[in-house]
């Protein structure tokens, strides 16, 4: 029998075993006022018509899907097609959910927003859509992550928002998440926490997943009008995961396309320093939900690595635990090395630099269609744009931009 | 009767508002925490409330988070501290103990392997902050072991969620005082009184009321209204300065015993 991926999650918003609402007490009634809020908007058509609208005119969708024929040629088997998140606005898939959670917030009459960030793209779409609403924006950042993404720390200041450097646990995500959710359980009245992953209590996985969704929607649609079939398989990154589940997600009810996840594998799963909680984690419950987690046996999350600051994440969204376990999608370790390999071959093939985070996709794409015959197309989801990570690929080349 | 409502019961008859010390397990020193517990029970304290130290400790302030990170720098985990409440059972099987923390490590451990080895060293209750009245199921193990599932409520908990809180309540009701983390700093106690009121009237265990309470003075103004008074951070910030487990005993009694003074100088038997 098949499942339909569509239906979930359930009311308490788990999916299969996973998700849910794992929080202290305060954060109860926000969290039910929101989700609350969110059920009767997401079908409101006068909401949907102003989100659709913001995603045309303000980030400038639909995002093309690009044929990738020279690296397809270079690497001789499957055609790579990439979908050009990184052309939206603020350069990358993070602005399509804070476009839309910033419409919930405004609908709530939520007077301030915080966020957290690790790459610090969702920091950026954070403050975008903050600065377009007039709402003082928080932005919640690991130390380590404003050390290594400074260029997306000014730009986040020059869109207006504070920044506050989080200096507890490992100084990354994680941490930035602990903190974020700290001011919100402080300032529960006026606050929104605008979450940037799949990741947290019901309903953030769903809303943001929802609001990303419109990536594999568009996809699905640009595959049918411009290669008359669905391709033969999805990529993605997976940090938390929501440029993955939101281009998954319009796919999962085809079960003919084969569905994967790049995870950050570091030095390499085998050396314990990576960030790939689906491929070398076990169940638990952070941030709010039960998901798959890296920790050591007496259940301490473990700090993770990744050259990549946005899939430096112990956890991942609910969602894809539960694809995991379904065997809907596989989940499979991309190691630092084998991303910034695949960095350099996009930006010399085809002219386009690729985040640190979707070079991971890149790679397990191009292993991928590898393995498979010319007819067929892997479509890659190119989640971000690379422009912010310039500097931490000069610096491991040994160059000072400085 | 578990040892928890036992204690509050000889507490309701005394006319004594309960006096309940948090302390992060592991922290200052590791070797330390039996010894300051039995200090603690010198002082006064009614009932233990154990932190289990987590990397992600997401409902405490500063203070809990560099005890939780000293304590696991030292390599503080869930089977060393059941090993602390077992060793401090053996001089004091009448005060309750009960673990504070937070769902992975129990998760981890296995739920009901913990379940049966926090039974068997002597814990009482076990305060999951982030496994809300909700989420009761994956807590069931504790409660068919025999342990007091400790509940929150907050200001911020609605009268109708207020009902299921206390329906699911064992031991005591733990209420936080107001919406925040750990160790901050802004209590009005009137607003306190209001809430502990209402929910004194839907409890069906006692009242203990914690966050913000951080000496004799604000102890005593909600000791008025509250089957108890739950102090943490402030002690705990106490206990980080200690050279020594020495140390740690003497500043544990010293912080403790005025409290306890300041509330046996109430008795003025509010719940009668």
């Amino acid at each position: 029998m098949s499942i339909d991926f569509h239906t979930l999650p359930d009311a308490h918003g788990r999916f299969g075993a996973y998700g849910g609402v794992y929080v202290a007490e305060t954060l109860m009634a926000p969290l039910a006022e929101l989700t609350a809020a969110y059920e009767r908007l997401r079908t409101d058509p006068a909401f949907i018509a102003e989100y659709e609208h913001d995603l045309k005119h303000y980030v400038g969708r639909p995002s093309p899907i690009y044929h990738a024929e020279r690296l397809s040629r270079k690497v001789g088997g499957a055609q790579i097609l990439l979908k050009r998140e990184d052309l939206n606005h603020t350069g990358a898939h993070k602005i399509n959910n804070t476009i839309g959670q910033a419409l919930v917030a405004k609908h709530m009459g939520k007077r301030r927003i915080i966020a957290e960030t690790g790459a610090g793209q969702h920091g950026v779409a954070s403050a975008t859509v903050c600065a377009r609403l007039g709402i003082p924006c928080v932005v919640y950042m690991g130390a380590v992550d404003v050390e290594r993404q400074a260029i997306n720390v000014y730009r986040m200041k020059l869109l207006g928002a504070e920044v506050v450097p989080v200096q507890s646990g490992s100084k990354t995500l994680k941490d930035a998440l602990n903190e974020a959710l700290r001011d919100w359980v402080t300032n529960v009245e006026d606050t929104f926490y605008m979450i940037g992953t799949v990741a947290g209590p019901h309903p953030y996985p769903q809303m943001v997943r929802d609001f990303n969704a419109v990536v594999g929607r568009e996809a699905r649609a640009q595959m049918l009008e411009q290669y008359g079939r669905l391709p033969h398989a999805l990529v993605a990154c997976v940090g938390g995961g929501s440029n993955a589940i939101g281009l998954f997600h319009a796919f999962l009810n085809d079960a003919d396309v084969a569905i994967y996840g790049a995870e950050a594998a570091g030095d390499g799963i085998e050396t314990g320093r990576h960030a790939a909680s689906l491929a070398a984690g076990r169940p638990g419950v952070l941030h709010g939900n039960r998901t798959y987690v890296i920790c050591d046996d007496n259940g301490q999350i473990i700090e993770t690595h990744s050259v990549s600051a946005g899939l430096d994440y112990p956890g991942v969204g609910p969602e894809h635990a539960y694809l995991k376990d379904s065997g809907r999608a596989r989940y499979l370790g991309v190691t630092d090395a084998e991303a910034l390999a695949a960095f350099h071959e996009l930006a010399r093939t085809e002219g386009i630099l690729a985040a640190l985070e979707s070079s991971h996709a890149v790679a397990q794409g191009i292993k991928l269609a590898r393995e498979l015959p010319r007819d067929q197309l892997v479509l890659v989801n190119l989640s971000g744009r690379g422009d912010k990570d310039v500097h931490t690929i000069a610096r491991r080349e040994g160059l000072d931009l400085t | 009767m578990s040892r928890i409502s036992d204690r509050f019961a000889s507490l309701h008859a005394a006319r004594r508002p309960g006096l309940i010390p948090f302390i992060t397990a592991g922290d200052p020193l590791p070797g330390a925490t039996v010894a300051v517990m039995h200090a603690l029970v010198e002082a006064g304290a009614d009932l233990i409330e154990l932190g289990v130290p987590f990397s992600d400790p997401m409902a405490d302030g500063p203070v809990i988070q560099h005890a939780s990170e000293r304590a696991l720098a030292q390599g503080v985990g869930l089977a060393q501290i059941l090993g602390w409440v077992r060793e401090f059972r053996t001089r004091d099987t009448a005060t309750p103990v009960v673990l504070m923390g937070y769902l992975n490590p129990v998760e981890i451990h296995g739920v009901q392997r913990f379940a049966a080895e926090a039974v068997e060293a002597g814990v009482d209750g076990v305060l999951l902050v982030d496994c809300p009245v909700e989420e009761i199921a994956t807590a069931r193990p504790l409660r068919e072991a025999g342990l007091d599932q400790i509940f929150l409520a907050a200001p911020t908990t609605d009268p109708a969620r207020l009902e299921k809180v206390c329906a699911a309540a064992q031991g005591f009701l733990y209420y936080v005082s107001f919406a925040g983390i750990t160790g901050a700093g802004h209590l009005s106690t009137e607003a306190v009184r209001e809430r502990v009121g209402q929910i004194r009237r839907l409890a069906r265990t006692p009242v203990a009321v914690g966050f913000g309470v951080k000496d004799a003075a604000s102890a005593a103004a909600i000791a008025q209204f509250a089957d108890a008074v739950v102090i943490g951070s402030a002690l705990v910030d106490t206990l980080a300065h200690s050279a020594d487990a020495a140390e740690a005993v003497r500043r544990a009694g010293a912080f403790l015993a005025p409290i306890r003074a300041a509330l046996d100088a109430l008795r003025t038997g509010h719940a009668a």
